[in-house]
């Protein structure tokens, strides 16, 4: 089944299949020890940058600051959510990603 | 391979799009089908129109493009009415009410909560009036800004209003430049006082001298790629080019076809001009707008006037137009402080009136978000300053609310973190009552954006602020990171970001704190800007102290995960349908 993916409204939005379903301005925990020397990155998502998939699975390409340390820049392909069966299904907003 | 947006675009893009919007406002906007709302939603923006963020489903932002920010007499009449009849949706503002329109900081107008449905009719009254939204937003030529005072201002050395003009005329409806890259803005500017803030424009031209026959004549040098988006603020560079003004049009048109046909269309993010400066650097750019785009050959820079300017320069006269100044007509403009740059209906149609019982009538609207009367006779000059309405749009307003410049932010816009105007509007407002102002400090410019696009310009003020996240007390609250020292000039800088994510209810005390330091640090009368730039990074760093003081902050909270941050039942299920048609 086609996916349809897209970066929207200068990076605010993931549009899976026709509809906004993932924004920026939220905090996501991130593993990610190559981009902070934080355990866990306190990640202010503020723009997408690309989105593909890996399978069912949904992942952004995202530029954000870990609003523990500064660090800032951009991360890849951090989950985002699942389809199934032609459904997207959001991850949790307090899951941790991993880079 | 192309993006998304350039697909659509390669599909239907320009004017042809007109008709479609025009069709589905006919039919509704529910026929729009599900997987082509995106597309139509992109279009829709080269006619001036953006869809409003989650939560706002059906409704729009509509942009009218000013050029030069010029409204001819009866025109600021029309946008009240409009504004009043068409601007008003499901959220009220606790502020500014249910109707308004915003000056933006690109010298055009911004109204909310327009239907789709009613498009036609907005068109057909704002045209009647010499009025348009065409490409307002979108990948092309946006509103030309410059000194808004152009024709009028003792101060200029060339008249830039019939260069924009010409500019408009050309390049709006232009089959050959509808579909650019990205966004394309323009700056002219015929002031010696810098108010047309080229340094920050895809393309500025700029007021230059050259000797022709042992005579000086009047013309503009060009500076080209620059921009403050994306954490990536570029100033524009002199790409050594001086143009009369008769060859302005032919000039910008080269560099507008280059910039359509080598700019990035694979990377959004990379498309900007200032990309391609970055990459090609000044000296390719001319020769390859000389050898493809232009068949005479170009002169080289003339002598400029950037001495002289003044504006948004954190000094001396002229930092920005409100007060009253002298035309070279023997009349007078009066520039107005519009606070955050938000009029509503009411005023809006009230200041119109005083501006054609005791002027021309005509009005001009600056890139400080304020608005000004041109051809006030003196004669009328007292009698206009004693009116009423001017005790609050005020001509001699406090520095921090003359300084005050914010963008759209969470209420409406899809990439903002953080609420902004309301916000600046209360911290204007708690400035103003609890700072001692030093002495001699008339200006003092704060800038709030919500996101790094930069909407506010914050990197070119006094206080630079701009959205972010923290965690207080372990719960998740807006911030703001604070910059300080940037401005325009002849020496143009960057705000350096020496504050990181303060709690946004510790921001005006982190302000308070930094204004004091400076009024015991500084050396005699030395400004604010001058205060900055003796100090390190790491120096000022210690000098802001964010601090909990009266000032209270009632949208700590995520305002993005609402529907409209001030409506009473907030929650993001809680907003409206889209609105029917009728």
């Amino acid at each position: 089944m086609t996916i349809r993916l897209r970066v929207l409204d200068d990076g605010a939005w993931i549009s899976v299949n026709d509809t906004r379903r993932v924004r920026v301005s939220e905090l996501w925990r991130v593993r990610a020890l190559d981009f902070c020397e934080c355990a866990l990155t306190d990640l202010l998502v503020e723009n997408f940058q690309s989105v593909s998939t890996d399978g069912a699975k949904i992942c952004v390409s995202v530029y954000g600051e870990c609003i523990r340390c500064g660090t800032d820049g951009t991360l890849q392909w951090l989950p985002v959510g699942r389809v199934i069966d032609g459904e997207f299904y959001n991850q949790a907003l307090d899951s941790i990603r991993i880079s | 391979m192309p993006t998304d947006v350039e697909r659509w675009k390669s599909e239907v893009y320009g004017d042809d799009i007109r008709t479609h919007l025009f069709e589905f406002a006919e039919s509704g906007f529910d026929t729009i089908p599900d997987d082509e709302r995106d597309a139509w939603f992109e279009r829709f923006k080269w006619w001036g129109l953006y869809h409003q963020r989650n939560g706002q489903e059906g409704y729009f932002m509509m942009r009218i493009g000013t050029p030069n920010g010029v409204l001819k007499p009866g025109q600021l009449q029309v946008i009240g009415e409009i504004a009043d009849e068409y601007a008003r949706g499901p959220g009220v503002n606790p502020i500014f009410g249910a109707s308004y329109a915003d000056f933006t900081t690109r010298q055009s107008i911004q109204l909310h909560w327009i239907e789709l449905s009613d498009v036609p009719a907005v068109f057909e009254k704002l045209e009647a009036n010499g009025l348009s939204t065409q490409q307002a937003c979108g990948d092309s030529w946006r509103n030309i800004v410059g000194n808004p005072v152009a024709g009028k201002d003792a101060q200029e050395v060339i008249d830039a209003w019939p260069v924009i003009e010409e500019l408009n005329k050309t390049f709006k409806g232009n089959d050959d430049h509808a579909n650019l890259p990205r966004k394309w803005k323009v700056s002219v500017t015929g002031s010696v006082d810098g108010s047309g803030q080229g340094d920050i424009n895809d393309l500025a031209f700029e007021p230059a001298y050259k000797t022709r026959d042992g005579a000086e004549v009047v013309g503009f040098n060009i500076r080209v790629g620059g921009g403050l988006s994306r954490n990536e603020p570029r100033l524009a560079r002199d790409i050594d080019v001086w143009v009369e003004p008769d060859n302005v049009s032919t000039v910008a048109g080269g560099l507008s076809a280059l910039f359509r046909d080598y700019g990035d269309r694979d990377d959004r993010y990379n498309a900007r001009m200032k990309f391609l400066v970055d990459e090609w650097g000044t000296e390719k750019l001319r020769s390859t707008l000389q050898s493809e785009y232009i068949d005479f050959e170009l002169e080289t820079a003339g002598r400029d006037v950037r001495r002289s300017y003044s504006y948004n320069t954190g000094e001396g006269p002229r930092n920005d137009l409100v007060g009253v100044f002298p035309q070279k007509d023997g009349k007078y403009f009066v520039g107005l402080n519009v606070l955050v740059g938000r009029m509503g209906a009411a005023d809006i149609k009230q200041l119109a009136e005083l501006a054609d019982t005791h002027a021309s009538g005509e009005v001009r609207l600056s890139q400080r978000q304020n608005i000004i009367l041109t051809d006030v006779p003196e004669s009328e000059l007292d009698a206009l300053l004693n009116a009423e309405l001017l005790t609050h749009y005020s001509p001699t307003p406090s520095p921090f609310m003359r300084g005050s410049v914010a963008c759209t932010g969470t209420e409406f816009c899809s990439l903002s973190i953080v609420e902004t105007k309301n916000r600046q509007v209360r911290f204007a407002r708690w400035l103003k009552a609890n700072v001692t102002i030093p002495d001699g400090l008339e200006e003092f410019h704060i800038h709030l954006s919500g996101c790094t696009a930069s909407c506010a310009q914050p990197q070119i003020a006094d206080v630079s602020l701009r959205g972010m996240k923290t965690r207080k007390n372990g719960e998740p609250v807006e911030a703001l990171d604070i910059g300080l020292g940037g401005g325009l000039g002849s020496d143009p800088q960057f705000a350096r970001w020496v504050g990181q994510r303060v709690p946004v209810d510790e921001v005006p005390g982190a302000i308070a704190n930094l204004i004091d330091t400076y009024a015991i640090e500084r050396v005699e009368d030395e400004s604010f800007r001058t205060f900055i730039q003796r100090h390190t990074d790491e120096e000022l760093a210690a000098k802001i102290e964010p601090a909990e003081t009266t000032y209270e902050d009632p949208m700590m909270h995520n305002t993005k995960r609402t529907w409209y941050p001030y409506a009473e039942n907030d929650a993001l299920d809680a907003g409206p349908e889209a609105p029917a048609d009728d």
